[in-house]
């Protein structure tokens, strides 16, 4: 979770993202910023995050994006 | 038969007596009746364009979902045979078959859309390579029914057949009912671009008669019509008139062409839009929005998240994501970091799925270089001031101005000039002639016509002008006033005089104002034609 914290505050060093729960809905991540977290978690997880998993349940709060990570990972 | 004809009010009038006489089992079906009448009026052959997308979509979709259905079903009777790695392998290879499947499928629908929107423009493209290399005879132009709405109903279809591949939605078994969600009515020549899994809740669903949400769909037309008769319809001919002839309209007439033409087609689609969603909403039909009050946005990228909604959510969805997140592109990124460093590795998604995504729409919206080069332009300005964000920061951490009015209504005028300018790739003949129209607006130094009488020899009179600035103003203070909520429901709030004042005023708005009368033939909608 340390990791994927860091990861969201290089994207946005202004955001407290340990209490943020609509990161999608209120416009914080846009979908640029979602690609680049998806090539960041890649990197750093070696999980691969696809179009159908880019829903804003999955990305509204880094807690809901850790879980997916978590999903996907057991999935692999 | 336009939303704006009277053929289509006593349509709309019979069908509502209709729906909410018969059982309403029946509501459904007698929707897709009426779609097809409707769309069969504008040209029988439109039919069968959409029997083909409807009939092929429905096919593949039912193949995935068969598919998907008999991998869960072996998947869970074999459980304990199978290994780990035999599961993942057959899951391998039954999507391998869905991906057939859906790559067949859209193959069809966007080559039915590519063939019939594209073919003259590739010629026309080919003439001029040939001529320009002095070979052969020219080749011939071939004649097509371009379906109006084919770009609308294609997107829908390839939207369902992905989901259904995603597995984010469910194939629907009944053929009838596909062929109604491609095909209803209302949206089927403007949009909004609706997807299956939430369009599906409400479009099947029996709709007992509400006098309450009948009275909110009127309401919701009227101010459509209002948007589209009274302003946009009223401004056309000024355009017309503007952009018919760049070398006589140059300069300042440039700019007011500019402002017609963002301010028309704002108050055409939206209008549309309105009807549409009235229409919709009149049936308990809940339809997606499209617009949240656009020009009042502070970036070109707030911009494309307000204008045009579902178009954009749609490239967002099925081109950008699946693009920038492919297993290529992924390869491509890992190969540009290692040669090029960190910080054009992480671009290089972003930046070509951007570039792809723009080029898709500006295609999408006509087989013209002008869109062409519009979505490109939209695209230079967003890579561009994504690469100035930490200038945009150093600036704000400098100068502490970000929630002040004044920089707020400045961005607001930065993004509308942009956005306006951008337009004007949609006004002229061709792209020369726009860059030419545009660059003539700092070089002709004709500023007296705003004062010398010259803006009353564009088809308009002094009365028009003022009811186009009262219409406008008075959108100007809706949009604003919906920043609170609905403004339907603030006026149903009212007592009943009060309410009943409004809509009536409104609706002799329409009638007294509406640009019609013997002799006028309201225009078509913008985005028919697309």
């Amino acid at each position: 979770m340390e990791e994927l914290l860091n990861i969201l505050s290089e994207l946005h060093p202004d955001v407290d993202f340990t209490c943020q729960e609509g990161l999608v809905d209120d416009a914080i991540l846009d979908s640029m910023d979602i690609v680049s977290l998806i090539a960041a978690i890649k990197d750093v997880y070696d999980v691969s995050i696809t179009a159908r998993d880019i829903v804003p349940e999955h990305f509204n709060s880094a807690a809901a994006l850790y879980r997916l990570i978590q999903r996907l990972a057991d999935e692999d | 038969m336009l939303f704006t004809s009277y053929e289509f009010l006593g349509f709309l009038v019979v069908l509502f007596i209709l729906y909410y006489a018969l059982p309403s089992r029946a509501q459904w079906p007698l929707l897709l009746a009426a779609s097809y009448l409707f769309y069969g009026c504008a040209d029988p052959s439109y039919l069968l364009y959409i029997l083909a997308t409807t009939g092929t979509t429905y096919g593949a979709a039912r193949f995935i979902q068969k598919n998907a259905d008999r991998q869960r079903a072996y998947l869970k009777a074999h459980k304990q045979a199978l290994s780990r790695e035999e599961q993942q392998a057959y899951k391998a290879r039954q999507k391998a078959i869905r991906r057939r499947w859906l790559v067949g499928g859209l193959l069809i629908g966007l080559g039915n859309l590519a063939v019939v929107k594209y073919t003259n423009f590739v010629i026309s493209n080919l003439n001029g390579i040939l001529s320009a290399l002095g070979q052969g005879e020219p080749l011939s132009f071939v004649t097509l029914a371009m379906p109006m709405g084919i770009s609308f109903y294609t997107f829908q279809a390839v939207g369902y057949l992905v989901d259904v591949y995603r597995g984010t939605v469910t194939a629907e078994k009944n053929p009838f009912r596909v062929a109604l969600f491609l095909a209803f009515f209302p949206q089927l020549v403007q949009g909004p671009i609706s997807r299956y899994g939430e369009l599906s809740q409400t479009l099947y669903a029996p709709h007992p008669f509400s006098a309450r949400r009948v009275a909110r769909g009127l309401q919701r037309m009227l101010w459509g019509y209002f948007k589209k008769l009274v302003i946009a319809d009223r401004l056309l001919p000024a355009i017309l008139v503007l952009t018919g002839d760049s070398a006589a309209y140059s300069g300042a007439y440039v700019l007011v062409g500019m402002f017609f033409y963002t301010v028309n087609l704002y108050a055409d689609f939206t209008g549309g839009i309105d009807i549409t969603i009235g229409i919709a909403e009149a049936m308990g039909i809940t339809l997606p929005e499209n617009f949240h009050r656009p020009y009042f946005s502070k970036s070109l990228k707030e911009y494309w998240r307000r204008w045009h909604m579902t178009m954009s959510f749609w490239f967002r969805d099925y081109v950008f994501y699946p693009v920038s997140t492919s297993s290529f592109m992924w390869k491509l990124t890992k190969f540009c970091r290692s040669r090029l460093g960190s910080q054009v590795g992480r671009r290089v998604p972003v930046y070509l799925s951007s570039f792809l995504v723009w080029l898709a729409t500006g295609v999408w919206h006509g087989a013209s270089w002008n869109f062409i080069v519009w979505g490109l332009g939209n695209f230079a300005i967003l890579m561009i001031s994504e690469e100035l964000e930490p200038l945009y920061a150093r600036f704000h951490r400098r100068f502490y101005v970000d929630g002040a009015l004044w920089y707020k209504v400045f961005q607001v005028g930065r993004t509308f000039l942009l956005v306006s300018a951008l337009k004007l790739f949609d006004c002229y003949a061709c792209v020369g002639e726009t860059f030419r129209a545009f660059g003539s607006i700092f070089t002709a130094g004709n500023w007296h016509i705003f004062w010398d009488g010259s803006l009353l020899g564009l088809g308009l009179t002094l009365t028009d002008y003022g009811v186009l600035a009262a219409s406008t103003l008075l959108v100007v203070c809706v949009s604003l006033a919906q920043r609170a909520g609905s403004v339907r429901d603030a006026i149903h709030s009212r007592p009943y005089p009060v309410r009943f004042a409004l809509w009536y005023a409104l609706f002799l708005a329409v009638l007294l104002m509406g640009a019609y009368g013997i002799g006028y033939d309201a225009s078509q909608f913008i985005y028919n034609r697309f």
